[in-house]
């Protein structure tokens, strides 16, 4: 079997400024998105308690609220969980004058006197101090931030000692911007589909860094040898020519990953929902900025120099 | 060649072996006494999200320790002034620091006295000396102070722990996490919230006369007078919501603290009373409370446990023999608890939860089966479609990624790993991913046929030429797993360890296992058609 036929041809450098445009202004958008409205943070970041509790039978939110409301804690969210059928819930709360870490057990108290004792179970209970919550905020920023110049660093020394330290620096470069890229729109994705940001979120962030960062060194990989190889074409008409033969590998490699990752969040449950969902998104982000911008970036550093 | 092939089958079968070795007390159930003597007989661990359990992160406070300690040098140092015979010295304690006023004629010997016993203060800020009077500041050294966060820490780690044994959880984890706070964890645990209230109490239990000259409400409103202290009683609600509680008005000055404990004993309830506990003092103790008892008779004496008051019974007479009782509204349990703490002493300064994660039972077991179902899908789904296209040696990149995941898996018995859920989603994601270094090698083959080699040179220049890229790209993923185990906390450490456990043996199954088969056939017979 065979997707692609060897021989395949496709012009990709030539789509390239309506990529960098589309990819520009999507970046843009989340960056200002990010700016004005910020993502959703959970606990881990914003700090705050949240409460998971599964029902025996059918409840309503304004039922939970009501018990909520007889201990002073009506200001929380509640919010379903999962299946409708499932009867769970969870419970948002913020800073309170309760003392710390004793909010959930105020959620049980004030619930076991609205439904009584066997009705409900507490799943979970995340409690993250506001302190805690900025430190794992910076921290989690910091590992993706230095995570992304790491590959860039990895690439430029790996391809810049085979290669002269000129090409290295191109390459590093573009896999850097194609990271970014990759990083944003999952970000702004995970922004869309109202997903809460927390460390489950900076480890798929760090994942798709690692993944995205396989297939530009895999072209990347390529397109040295074939430069070394072919001496009589353009470096566009190079460039075209590894992403074309290693187009089967990138749509295989990403489907197979694509499939299991489909598995995971259908099936893996609502705590990796949110996980499986951007590495979905930040997978495919990947494939398209390797091919679309990773590659062509190194076109237009050339473009540049021979201009001087 | 024939010797290398045969050398690397057997390589690999020894490999496999020892992975079932140890994947077989995880999977089979007990095994026989004999195995464990010979074998290794740890199963892989599962993280607090999967087995459920309390993860919590204590924050000692640690400057409550520092400034018990500078009042107690406040006292020191006011007995010291006054042997010495200096006159109108004023000593107060400003946060952790101290303050002295000393008169024109004093300053110099204060000065004195501070060089001679106080060697442990360093100077906060310089002396003043306006008008006469000298103020100093002081403070305690830099190295005082961290031998005393230390010690503060560490005592505070020690208690807990004690207190957790008692307590009865089996293999928790009790750490030092960063500077000033402490981790743990308690595995499988049923009522977290009972185990909280016996880890974050701080159990300084005091002895305090009652002054019952003074007015409690007056005391209430407008502070209480010098020297006293206005503390609530228990309140006879148990959730305290609404409830009436009763004022002291007591000595500031405790007569005795809960050092001298040697036992905490449960009296289970009688008629009218509920569960009480019974205190047993140790020699020293016993000798004090008797001196105190008697030299307080028909006065009131609070028994005061973390600034509240439990009791407070008027002394009828001397009391010898070292027993006192705590009563109060208590149930078995609580009393239990109690019980527990005292026993273990009091922390040597305060500790709050700032975070806190628990998972009950039932999600735990949840996440586990939806992370094997999830699992085998995604693999099935693999399996199917790499044989689909790639037939023959489709089906041999999935005996090389089955093995890959055995020998994870076995990885992480013998390591003792901790599996969690986004470790599970690390499992799931590497059988994605090992795949790509199967399909490097498979689509390079098919290009050298394609270029016009023959079998067995495609083979050899498909296996040369993708490991660069093979390489190259594991170590880029390696590199983000390392930064997140580094930057990670639990769970999330659970699947950092998966993907880069995974991408080791991905590397060593993917190029070295597969190449086994075709060099066997090259050997073997005439190898002309591949099946690819």
């Amino acid at each position: 079997m065979e997707l692609i036929k060897p021989g395949t041809k496709f012009q990709f450098t030539r789509y390239r400024k309506i990529a960098f445009l589309l990819s520009t202004v999507i970046n843009l958008a989340v960056l200002v998105a990010l700016f004005l409205k910020g993502p959703n943070l959970g606990v881990d970041f914003a700090g705050g308690t949240m409460v998971q509790i599964k029902f025996a039978q059918r409840v309503t939110i304004a039922q939970i609220r009501q018990g909520l409301e007889r201990v002073n804690l009506g200001g929380g969210v509640v919010q379903e969980f999962g299946d409708a059928q499932a009867n769970e819930f969870l419970i948002r709360l913020d800073k309170t004058p309760v003392e710390a870490g004793a909010l959930g057990d105020l959620v049980r108290k004030a619930l076991t006197e609205q439904f009584g004792a066997d009705k409900f179970e507490v799943r979970r209970i995340e409690f993250v101090g506001p302190q805690i919550g900025e430190d794992l905020r910076f921290r989690g920023t910091m590992s993706v931030i230095v995570a992304t110049i790491m590959m860039g660093i990895y690439i430029w020394i790996r391809f810049g000692s085979a290669f002269g330290a000129r090409f290295g620096l191109l390459f590093g470069t573009g896999a850097v911007i194609a990271l970014i890229h990759d990083v944003l729109v999952t970000v702004g994705a995970l922004m869309l589909a109202n997903y809460e940001f927390d460390l489950t979120v900076i480890a798929a962030l760090l994942t798709i860094v690692g993944f995205s960062v396989n297939d530009t060194v895999v072209i990347c990989d390529r397109i040295r040898e074939n430069l070394r190889k072919i001496k009589r074409e353009t470096l566009e008409s190079i460039i075209n020519t590894s992403i074309n033969e290693t187009l089967s590998r990138t749509i295989l490699t990403t489907g197979t990953a694509l499939l299991v990752l489909a598995s995971l969040y259908f099936l893996g449950g609502e705590v990796i929902k949110p996980f499986a969902f951007a590495l979905l998104v930040g997978f495919i982000s990947g494939v398209y900025s390797t091919i679309f911008i990773a590659s062509p970036v190194i076109l237009l550093w050339e473009a540049r120099t021979v201009k001087k | 060649m024939r010797q290398s092939v045969r050398t690397r089958i057997i390589l690999f079968a020894i490999l496999s072996l020892a992975a079932l070795v140890y994947l077989a007390p995880t999977f089979v159930g007990p095994l026989p006494e004999w195995w464990s003597n010979f074998l290794p007989a740890s199963r892989i661990q599962l993280g607090l999200d999967l087995q459920g359990g309390t993860h919590l992160v204590l924050e000692v406070k640690v400057d409550k320790a520092i400034e018990n300690n500078v009042e107690r040098m406040r006292a020191d140092l006011i007995k010291i002034v006054r042997e010495k015979g200096v006159s109108s010295v004023t000593i107060e304690r400003e946060g952790t620091q101290l303050h002295i006023k000393a008169p024109a004629a004093g300053a110099e010997q204060v000065r004195g006295i501070l060089k001679s016993e106080f060697g442990n203060l360093a100077e906060a800020k310089p002396s003043q000396t306006v008008a006469g009077a000298t103020d100093f500041y002081l403070m305690l050294s830099k190295d005082e102070l961290r031998s005393l966060r230390d010690y503060a820490v560490d005592q505070t780690l020690e208690t807990i722990r004690n207190r957790i044994d008692q307590f009865g959880v089996s293999e928790p984890i009790i750490q030092r996490h960063g500077e000033n706070s402490i981790l743990v964890q308690l595995p499988g645990i049923q009522d977290p919230q009972r185990a909280k209230e016996i880890i974050g109490k701080t159990a300084l239990l005091e002895f305090k006369l009652v002054d019952d000259n003074a007015n409690v409400e007056d005391a209430i409103k407008n502070g209480p007078p010098p020297g006293r202290q206005a503390l609530y009683g228990q309140s006879a609600r148990k959730d305290g919501i609404g409830a009436e509680q009763q004022a002291y008005v007591l000595e500031s000055r405790a007569l005795m603290t809960g050092e001298y404990i040697q036992d905490a004993r449960v009296r289970p309830a009688e008629q009218l009373q509920g569960a009480s506990v019974e205190l047993i003092l140790n020699q020293t103790g016993a000798r004090q409370f008797e001196q105190i008892t008697a030299a307080n008779v028909k006065r009131r004496l609070a028994i005061v446990l973390d600034n509240r008051v439990y009791s407070a019974p008027v002394i009828q007479e001397r009391i010898g023999g070292g027993r006192a009782s705590i009563t109060g509204n208590f149930d078995l349990k609580e009393a239990r608890d109690l019980a527990i703490v005292l026993r273990a002493g009091a922390l040597p300064a305060p500790v709050e939860i700032v975070e806190e994660r628990t998972v009950g039972p039932s999600l735990g077991k949840d996440s586990i089966r939806e992370g094997v179902t999830s699992f085998i899908v995604g693999g099935l789904l693999v399996i199917v479609f790499m044989i689909a296209y790639y037939k023959q040696a489709g089906l041999l990149a999935v005996v090389a990624v089955l093995l890959n995941v055995l020998s994870m898996l076995a990885f992480l018995a013998g390591f003792q790993a901790v599996l969690t859920l986004p470790g599970i989603a690390g499992i799931v994601l590497t059988v994605g991913m090992a795949v790509d270094a199967n399909v490097l090698i498979n689509e390079r083959i098919r290009e050298e046929l394609r270029a016009g080699r023959a079998v067995r040179s495609a083979i050899e220049a498909g296996y040369k030429n993708a490991l660069p890229a093979i390489l190259d790209s594991n170590v880029t993923t390696f590199l983000s797993g390392v930064i997140l185990f580094q930057f990670g906390t639990g769970p999330i450490k659970g699947f950092a360890v998966t993907l880069c456990i995974g991408i080791l043996t991905t590397v060593i199954t993917a190029v070295y296992l597969t190449r086994i088969y075709y060099d066997y056939r090259i050997t073997s017979r005439k190898f002309e058609r591949i099946s690819i």
